[in-house]
């Protein structure tokens, strides 16, 4: 059985089936507790779990995202949620230099099962320092591990493998993609972290994305049919680690490739899917790889810029049509 | 200085308040710090140690007063001038050595060095290389003490320097506003590497610090482990009753610098020899001996056994292997199958 839910409800129950099954996880973050949540994911979790395991904090990710760490160490499994990654910034020390690296400092004798999770990328007009994407940042990252995915089945069940995972784990969401609606099932499951889900079958290209990109992707996919171009569909889901097999087997039968990244194009997840994919599918390319990003500069405010920043659906048709020689 | 002169010289008597047993217990504590010290010194100089390496050598006291004031399930977290620490934790002179080597048999296996010492069976936390990123982190190891609800504390420790970091402003706060067992210590050396105390802020009192978290907060003469010991005991107790942290500035001296390759010239030699008059470990001696605490020969007892325990140490550390190539991908996921990128 399933029923439709929103990404924020589904997000939900799986902080609180995981809270329900195991007592050592809390949340913790900005507003999660009595304000039900900036972006209400964690709604009427207080009224369930008490002042001990949903946890207001003051302004202070540095200090939050550090306490997390400790309550990690010392046999807890903290949820620590960022309002946005953006404001996650302030506590990169402590995700970048202590949850990362704290298994290797004590050759294993101290392992940090914490989740940072939050949304990810730009949500409208919202300026400079509120439309960052984090995947890159964070997959750069050895001891990190990195979930990005906005359909609500599937996120549903990576949060809940994250809570579960004795690694670190970094899970972006979208502001603007918390009311999308999807199936999904009842009952306890969880969806492994590190395989992407091939979300279209088809020939002739293949399209990589994640997250919200993957909402022009499947729009460009159902354009390049009307036009006679079978596109397959990936959803990496996990960025960190990434499952390169599934690209790799898909580029063998289509031979070509668009990646379609929200991340800012220097040294981000697009380029590392195409390094990886001229390394082990190199002579079943047709055509070189091309990628759809951001733009590479800081995002503008005004709607006409904030247009031509972000990949849409006619930029990523373009592109396919230039890995397909069609004009 | 001129008033923790006095100071001391008031608690000349307070020897007696304290057991043979005690005593000796600090003594050796300290004694064991400063050998080991100096031989990390004498083995950096011989390139058998390598890396960042930052000695304890003249903070003894505090290490000592903590040893016989908090409990073997209190948790302990520190920055990177941890070697004592871990000492005083109950590492082994065998283990430490040997990670400073970089060696196999290390406390973290050769892959944390001098600035990473961990033990979970001793509540070790590290050995932090990020001036003041302990300090949230000792606050969520205590976090998770309050949630379990055990009677253990965190003692979180960090230097002047580390006090003025933004964490520890966040830390404190919501130590406080959530009332969780921690022990804040500011060992307070005087130095953030080369820069004094009177240079980083216009606040030199660092016990005030908790004033604006409302937090009960305390300076200690950390040149005695007496004074260090009666001051964690009075702070345990407080935040054990469960009325939250507490926080100390000790205040210490490094004699050497901050670091092997910092020769310390900001500072002057009297400043220094004025601290090295007030040494811990002779001033404890003489206490024990005066007030005939022990004898000569349990204190030269005491000695050879912290000589043959370095030696052994070293001579431990300089047998051992390095790590093999194939250490390199462990401990960097829990799961064993983690897909490594070539």
């Amino acid at each position: 059985m399933s029923r439709i839910l929103t990404l924020r409800d589904s997000l939900r129950e799986a902080m609180s089936e995981e809270m329900r099954r195991d007592e050592s996880v809390f949340l913790m973050g900005e507003e999660v507790a009595e304000y039900n949540g900036a972006y209400k994911v964690s709604k009427g979790m207080l009224e369930e779990f008490g002042a001990k395991r949903v946890i207001d904090t003051p302004i202070a990710e540095l200090g939050f995202a550090g306490i997390g760490v400790g309550a990690a160490m010392n046999g807890l499994r903290p949820i620590v949620e960022f309002m946005t990654w953006n404001f996650a910034v302030l506590a990169f020390d402590q995700i970048v230099n202590n949850a990362a690296k704290t298994l290797s400092q004590s050759a294993g004798d101290f392992n940090c099962p914490i989740v940072f999770r939050g949304p990810s990328g730009s949500a409208g007009q919202l300026g400079q320092q509120h439309s960052q994407t984090f995947e890159s940042w964070m997959a750069n990252v050895p001891g990190l591990k990195v979930i990005s995915c906005i359909d609500p089945k599937d996120a549903k069940g990576l949060l809940k493998s994250a809570i579960r995972d004795n690694d670190p784990v970094c899970v972006m969401e979208s502001e603007v993609m918390y009311a999308l609606e999807g199936e999904v099932p009842e009952g306890d499951y969880t969806v492994p972290i590190g395989v992407a889900a091939v979300r279209k079958q088809g020939t002739d290209v293949t399209l990589v994305s994640y997250n919200k990109m993957m909402l022009p992707t499947m729009e460009a996919a159902k354009l390049l049919e009307a036009e006679g171009i079978s596109a397959e569909v990936i959803d990496l889901r996990t960025i960190r680690p990434l499952d390169i097999d599934t690209v790799v087997e898909s580029v063998k039968k289509t031979n070509r490739l668009v990646v379609i990244d929200e991340c800012w194009p220097f040294a981000g997840v697009s380029a590392e899917v195409t390094y990886r994919v001229q390394k082990y599918a190199f002579d079943y390319l047709d055509a070189p790889v091309i990628r759809v990003n951001s733009a590479d500069v800081s995002l503008p405010y005004a709607p006409t810029l904030v247009d031509a920043y972000l990949p849409n659906a006619a930029k990523i048709v373009k592109a396919v049509k230039e890995v397909a020689y069609v004009s | 200085m001129a008033e923790v002169v006095s100071k001391s010289k008031k608690k000349a008597n307070m020897a007696k308040k304290y057991s043979k047993e005690t005593y000796l217990k600090w003594y050796e504590t300290m004694l064991r710090i400063r050998r080991f010290e100096e031989r990390t010194l004498m083995m950096y100089g011989q390139q058998k140690i390598r890396g960042f390496c930052h000695v304890y050598i003249g903070q003894e006291a505090i290490a000592a007063g903590m040893v016989t004031a908090i409990r073997p399930e209190d948790c302990v977290v520190t920055a990177y001038r941890q070697h004592g620490i871990a000492l005083c934790r109950g590492l082994s002179s065998n283990e430490c050595m040997a990670e400073l080597y970089g060696k196999e048999t290390g406390a973290v296996k050769g892959k944390g060095g001098s600035m990473h010492f961990f033990s979970k069976e001793h509540n070790y936390f590290g050995g932090n290389g990020i001036v003041g990123a302990q300090i949230p982190i000792g606050t969520g190891i205590a976090f998770a003490e309050k949630y379990r609800g055990t009677d253990n504390l965190c003692v979180t420790m960090f230097g002047d320097g580390a006090a003025r970091q933004g964490a520890l402003y966040e830390a404190f706060n919501m130590g406080m506003n959530w009332k969780l067992p921690v022990l804040y210590i500011c060992e307070n050396n005087g130095y953030a590497m080369g820069t004094s105390v009177e240079r980083t802020s216009n606040v030199t009192e660092m016990h005030k610090l908790g004033a604006s978290f409302d937090m009960p907060s305390e300076s200690v003469n950390g040149m005695e482990p007496e004074e260090v010991h009666e001051a964690m005991e009075r702070a345990a107790a407080h935040i054990r009753s469960g009325k939250g942290p507490y926080y100390l500035e000790i205040k210490t001296y490094r004699y050497k610098g901050h670091s092997v390759s910092d020769p310390a010239k900001y500072r002057s030699k009297d400043e220094l020899n004025d601290y090295k008059g007030q040494d811990p470990i002779k001033t404890t001696e003489a206490k024990i001996l005066n007030n005939k605490i022990a004898t000569e020969a349990e204190i030269k007892a005491i000695k050879d056994k912290i000589k043959v325990e370095i030696d052994e140490a070293t001579a431990f550390a300089e047998a051992s292997d390095f790590p093999p190539v194939s250490e390199l991908y462990t401990d960097n996921y829990v799961q064993e199958d983690y897909p490594f990128l070539e």
